[in-house]
């Protein structure tokens, strides 16, 4: 293995000082040259600009919302943009997301990891491909669609569990249920688990496939079970992919919109049970709230958008940190 | 062999007991048929119960009778298939559950009339009415959003493997990275905050703006890996023969790698084609026909289940429409997907590898 990777590295080149890549760049004076760099260069530098001008055009808009605000912006347990004056805050929205996210995150990855396994190590080798290839195209359905199965079909489905929730855990506060329909958090983290299933699993598999056949087969050779060898070659050596994987799914739960805003019947307050209907995310209060928004609600919105855009950034600039380190695999076409 | 008799843990074979091939799925089969026996004496209706219950039993029927006949280590290996399997089915379930109600319901009122109809003349409650200004909108949409970001990105990442070197390359490395993290409603919001400066109203080409950059990151990323499959030697080649670097990469690079390119281009379509948020914020929706999207609100067919399911009131026909619109969003989002992959497999660049 070794040796194949030495010959097929080209000899060592000295890296071209800046000085030398500013003569190259400018020794490219065909005019048709100047003009694809141009194009070529200009589009990656209209990218920055739109980054950049979405978090400029939001700041100012949420500036905007953010000085008219009566009440706390970031602890406010209200969203009344009609008053006068006006109060509204984030907290429940900030709660609601935090929360639905992490029940996704809580079930989504073992359940991924174990089915990222379980197509590289363990379905028959036949099935591997097809299975592979249906969770790809499961990673394309559209979100509304998530959310119409899940308010639809999803929903009613859930009352038993919930009795059950309600029964045997009820005692832990968490889980006590006071019969009403559940469109509540835990609903919206298991339809958020059932979305970000397939790009955790479609990344988590990319790892394990690149684990070196020499670690496995050095740990059977030593007389480990399939399971130790899991353990000690494979999650070893995939470990800070999965953990990007996650969140790179998380980013996903964070951000999701309609498929909260269909199945959850928000109030602007947090519920300390998981089971009772009521609280919000940023992305379903946008949603909701927008139809009948008046300018400073909409800006309010806006104001309330920067925020989830900026922890949004902050998840997968740190998934995509991780993954740098291992150039190999990247997400982004998952 | 491996059928060793159970109760031989006598020292003179060199195997130790194992449990017979088939049992796994005797412990299966075992486990459901407890599973189902103790849901029916409790009167429990909900299946997620019921699987719940197998999926248990099977784990630990699983474990209790490897250990007592193989040991702990044979046995934690087999608990650890039995998870792996139990969680793969887990999956599975609401997965097929999803397209089979898609179907089945959409089926119901997906006919010619329904794909060529309005619902002008329909209230949300009555039955009757169609997808054709949901269709027209979401497609011309879609259309000005390709046009938009399809250059952009293929142009990018052009620049990011023929040219880029420094840290310009590397911050649009990175900001295409965190882009395609950007959830679909703030770029609608982005866009919205542009309009609300301009005092402007919602109209078709403001959501295909949003889609556009939406799209833009996946077409980067996915020609980027494809331009970087095309190999050196052709480019080495061309420019060897004295051909200008930009014609090399018109004429060489981009033709090796079109197979690759259009098949991003279209995976990033079909994802784009889905999004409700941005179209939800600045498209604004509509139940007429309103062919022009530069000017008045339109309908797009994502939006079109969001507003039948939400603005229904519970109404049968309602739902029956959304599931009908589901089906036809998913058929045209599978159809890009299939037909992409098939491009795929059929232009993949050789590369010797």
């Amino acid at each position: 293995m070794d040796t194949t990777q030495i010959k097929d590295t080209p000899p060592p080149t000295p890296q071209p000082t800046v000085a030398e890549q500013k003569r190259a760049a400018r020794g490219a004076t065909r005019p048709g040259d100047r003009v694809f760099l141009g194009l070529s260069r200009g589009s990656g530098i209209l990218l920055l600009v739109i980054m950049a001008a979405i978090a400029g055009f939001l700041t100012y808009r949420a500036s905007i919302a953010i000085s008219k605000d009566e009440a706390n912006f970031f602890t406010a347990f209200e969203w009344n943009t009609q008053l006068v004056p006006p109060k509204f805050g984030i907290a429940v929205l900030v709660f609601g997301t935090v929360v639905s996210s992490i029940i996704a995150m809580a079930i989504a990855v073992p359940i991924a990891v174990a089915i990222a396994l379980f197509l590289t190590h363990y379905a028959p080798r036949k099935l591997r491909g097809p299975i592979a290839y249906v969770i790809d195209l499961l990673a394309a359905v559209p979100s509304i669609v998530y959310g119409l199965w899940g308010a639809l079909i999803l929903v009613p489905h859930m009352n038993g569990l919930y009795g059950w929730l309600d029964d045997y855990l009820g005692w832990t506060g968490i889980f006590s249920w006071q019969g009403g329909a559940p469109r509540s958090m835990l609903t919206v983290g298991i339809l958020l688990a059932i979305m970000i299933l397939p790009i955790i699993t479609n990344v988590s598999r990319e790892v394990f496939r690149q684990v070196p056949q020499m670690h496995e087969e050095a740990a059977l050779a030593l007389g480990a079970t399939r399971w130790e060898v899991i353990r000690m070659a494979v999650i070893p050596f995939g470990r800070s992919g999965v953990i990007s994987a996650s969140m790179l799914g998380l980013g996903r739960a964070l951000g999701e919109t309609m498929a909260v805003a269909t199945v959850l019947s928000p109030t602007f307050d947090i519920q300390a049970s998981l089971l009772d209907p009521g609280g919000g995310t940023f992305a379903q209060n946008i949603a909701s709230k927008f139809g009948e928004a008046s300018e400073l609600g909409r800006d309010a919105l806006i104001a309330s958008g920067l925020v989830l855009f900026v922890i949004t950034l902050l998840v997968n600039g740190a998934a995509r940190m991780i993954i740098a380190r291992r150039k190999e695999y990247s997400g982004a076409n998952a | 062999m491996s059928n060793a008799v159970i109760t031989d843990k006598g020292p003179s074979t060199l195997r130790g007991a194992s449990l017979p091939k088939w049992s796994p799925y005797a412990i299966a089969a075992g486990s459901v048929a407890l599973g189902l026996g103790i849901s029916a004496a409790a009167g429990l209706s909900s299946s997620i119960q019921w699987a719940l219950i197998a999926g248990l039993l099977f784990v630990l029927g699983t474990y209790v009778i490897a250990a007592r006949v193989e040991g702990r280590r044979q046995a934690k290996d087999r608990v650890a298939t039995a998870l792996v399997w139990v969680a793969f089915l887990l999956a599975v379930v609401p997965l097929v559950s999803l397209v089979w109600s898609t179907i089945s319901r959409g089926v119901k009122v997906l006919d010619f009339y329904f794909l060529t109809h309005s619902m002008g003349l329909v209230a949300d409650s009555e039955p009757g009415g169609g997808i054709y200004h949901a269709i027209l909108g979401s497609l011309e949409q879609v259309a000005l959003a390709t046009v938009i970001a399809a250059p952009i990105g293929v142009l990018t990442a052009i620049y990011l493997v023929e040219y880029g070197r420094g840290k310009l390359a590397k911050a649009v490395t990175f900001f295409v990275d965190v882009m395609t993290g950007i959830p679909s409603i703030v770029a609608g919001l982005f866009i919205l905050s542009i309009m609300l400066m301009f005092d402007m109203q919602p109209f078709g080409f403001a959501g295909s703006l949003a889609l556009a950059i939406l799209m833009m990151p996946v077409v980067v990323r996915s020609t980027e890996e494809m331009l970087k499959l095309v190999p050196n030697e052709l480019r080495e080649a061309s420019l060897a023969l004295g051909v200008p670097k930009w014609r090399t990469i018109l004429k060489v690079v981009l033709p090796t790698s079109l197979g690759g390119i259009t098949t991003g281009i279209m995976l990033a379509i079909a994802r784009i084609a889905g999004e409700t948020a941005p179209v939800l914020l600045l498209v604004w929706g509509n139940s007429l026909i309103n062919a022009n999207p530069f000017e008045g609100a339109q309908q797009s067919l994502p939006l079109y289940i969001y507003q039948q399911y939400a603005n229904s009131a519970g109404a049968g026909a309602a739902y029956d429409r959304a599931w009908a619109a589901s089906l036809t969003l998913i058929a045209f989002v599978m159809i890009l997907n299939l037909v992409a992959r098939g491009i795929a497999r059929w232009k993949a660049p050789k590369t010797g590898r």
